[in-house]
């Protein structure tokens, strides 16, 4: 009854498991209005290209999938151009695009691709990128994600966050036998890989600033565990298995140390610094309520967390170091809790309770600190902001189901992205 | 090796129970009571260290058997948000500290747990906070600190499935579990 609960979990430590798990399927459920018109016309490809991927097409579902843009679909498309040279502009301009992309596949040697690709302004028909990246087959498809970070940043002046990961928590099977994934995927939802699983709670992912390693807490020995794992060799390091509660791990920026919560005998949780090399433990917070949910500001000097020093749960912060004294933050509705620096730090989101819901919130931290609530869920949790700032991935439910949501850091924009199978939650987005 | 491991819980679980009073209500007297203990725990934690500290609250359900045994795993539920408890579980309270009083070998494991409302990790602040006052509880009922521990689950090992006011009450709960 018990050994199999051990075997899987040195299984999942032991393997980065290479088979494909169910994936997520993203619905955009609320697009922008004035979304910019773009055509990504076929990539021209070597049968052998283009039998293993489809480039422009990933292309055009990635910029869609924004939200900021409107891809035109192919079979619209009267012509397909393959170079500037090519393209009547006049044609594309009657259909109402304000860009469009044409490229090709170039086959360079075995198992060697070359993707050649421009971007054009329709209406005054400049020329904004022209650019060629290579690849072999198992790299097409991040060669296309970046293929359209370039084309994002080029017109919208952000970069681009579609070649990076998320990593969130699955459960599968029902009570009493649920069991627990840890996985990482692309942003799309697609390319699931399972970094860890057992029979007991997993929680809490938290990426290390080079997106190389994870820090996560296991029940797996019946008991809360911080473990850090790098994730292409799937090498673990157990970093707090301290008697009472190790929760919350949150990497420091400069990557050297973990902020973490852990408890005293009597329960009393505060949060702490772990220095990774050297293990000492500095305490941060001292307080008899529940301090927990740390995350570090972008100089590592001070930290944001939730307390319920005043009773409720607030978000506050505080210095790093010896003596600083917490500030409250967050004064509107009784529970705020989980906060997040958006990566300019101009922005800070968490969870607020209004009319009984869990909602994702924005607070201004430039301005006079206006609070935006963004989504209108019932159980929305977990934001985690994409390093470039332009969206927040979070957790919610849909009809008694875990899922993940992402929302424009504006909320301007809505998805969801829905598992095959079982529950998703907890998600981080990496680091670029 | 794990099935000699399961046949010393079994007989120890056996010694046990034939020494224990049928009735939960009756007080067993100290040196009775401690004499049993000791027997009990020794072959059986000892098992249970060697294989990893997995044998939780499982495997004293399993060797006690009967739901109304004295070292069956008891449940005490609370209030959203809150963390007293109520008077219909003081009864749970009293009767475990005497069968921890009267054993002083025997150890307990306070598994604390919430609702699934609300953040994740704050919810383990929430859990370890009841799990914590079932311990003060029982300590102030005589209970050695050294034999309570605590875990908090926080929302993740729910009881019952389902986003409603009816899973909620049963997720809302300190599990009070005998380690072998």
């Amino acid at each position: 009854m018990n050994r199999p609960h051990v075997l899987l979990a040195m299984i999942g430590l032991l393997v980065l498991c290479p088979r494909s798990w169910a994936e997520l399927v993203v619905e955009v459920t609320k697009g922008q209005e004035d979304a910019i018109p773009i055509a990504i016309v076929p990539f021209n490809s070597p049968t052998e290209a283009a039998a293993s991927f489809d480039v422009s097409q990933l292309v055009s579902d990635d910029l869609a999938r924004s939200g900021r843009f409107k891809s035109m679909a192919r079979t619209d498309m009267i012509e397909q151009p393959h170079m500037g040279a090519s393209i009547a502009f006049d044609d594309w301009r009657r259909l109402n695009n304000d860009y469009i992309v044409v490229g090709q596949v170039q086959l360079l040697g075995p198992d060697r691709y070359n993707i050649v690709f421009e971007l054009y302004n329709v209406l005054n028909r400049q020329r904004l990128l022209g650019y060629q990246i290579s690849a072999n087959k198992a790299g097409l498809r991040l060669a296309s994600h970046q293929v359209a970070d370039m084309v994002f940043q080029k017109i919208l002046g952000v970069r681009g966050a579609f070649a990076t990961r998320v990593a969130y928590v699955s459960v599968l099977g029902h009570l009493p036998n649920k069991s627990y994934q840890l996985l990482v995927a692309d942003a799309d939802g697609m390319n699931p890989r399972v970094v860890m699983q057992s029979n007991e709670p997993l929680m809490s992912p938290s990426w290390s600033p080079d997106g190389q390693s994870l820090a996560y807490v296991s029940f797996e020995g019946k008991l809360p565990t911080v473990y850090v794992q790098e994730l292409k060799s799937g090498e673990r390091r157990r970093v707090s298995a301290r008697a009472g509660v190790n929760q919350a791990p949150a990497w420091s920026p400069d990557g050297k140390k973990l902020a973490l919560t852990l408890s005293t005998r009597d329960g009393n949780l505060d949060i702490y610094t772990l220095d990774l090399a050297s293990q000492a433990l500095t305490r941060i917070t001292d307080d008899p309520g529940i301090d927990t949910e740390p995350q570090w500001s972008n100089d590592g000097r001070s930290l944001y967390f939730t307390s319920d020093r005043a009773g409720g749960p607030q978000i506050y912060r505080v210095g790093i170091q010896p003596g600083d004294k917490p500030r409250r933050l967050t004064f509107q509705n009784s529970y705020n809790a989980r906060p997040r620096l958006s990566p300019d730090e101009s922005q800070l989101a968490f969870v607020t309770q209004e009319e009984g819901a869990y909602r994702i919130a924005i607070m201004d931290l430039r301005g006079r600190g206006d609070v935006q609530v963004l989504t209108r869920g019932h159980f929305d949790v977990s934001p985690s902001y994409a390093p470039n700032g332009a969206e927040i991935i979070y957790a919610s439910r849909d009809r008694g189901r875990g899922v993940l949501a992402l929302v424009s850091s504006d909320g301007r924009v809505q998805e969801r992205l829905v598992s095959s199978e079982g529950e998703v939650q907890e998600p981080a987005w990496s680091p670029f | 090796m794990k099935r000699m491991i399961t046949i010393a819980c079994l007989l120890a679980g056996a010694v046990l129970l034939a020494g224990c009073p049928k009735k939960a209500t009756t007080v067993q007297p100290p040196t009775a009571g401690s004499q049993v203990g000791d027997s009990s725990s020794t072959s059986p934690s000892g098992g249970a260290s060697t294989s990893g500290g997995d044998l939780g609250g499982d495997n004293s359900r399993g060797e006690v058997g009967d739901a109304t045994g004295p070292l069956a795993r008891k449940v005490i539920y609370f209030d959203f948000d809150k963390s007293e408890i109520k008077p219909e579980y003081t009864d749970i309270v009293k009767l475990s500290a005497q069968t921890l009083t009267g054993r002083p070998a025997l150890k307990m494991k306070l598994e604390g747990n919430t609702d699934e409302r609300g953040t994740r990790e704050y919810n383990i602040g929430l859990g370890e906070r009841r799990a914590q006052a079932v311990r003060r509880a029982l300590m102030l009922q005589g209970v050695g600190e050294t034999q309570i521990t605590t875990v908090s689950f926080g929302a993740e090992r729910p009881a019952a499935e389902g986003d409603d006011e009816a899973a909620w009450s049963k997720n809302r709960r300190v599990e009070l579990v005998y380690l072998p």
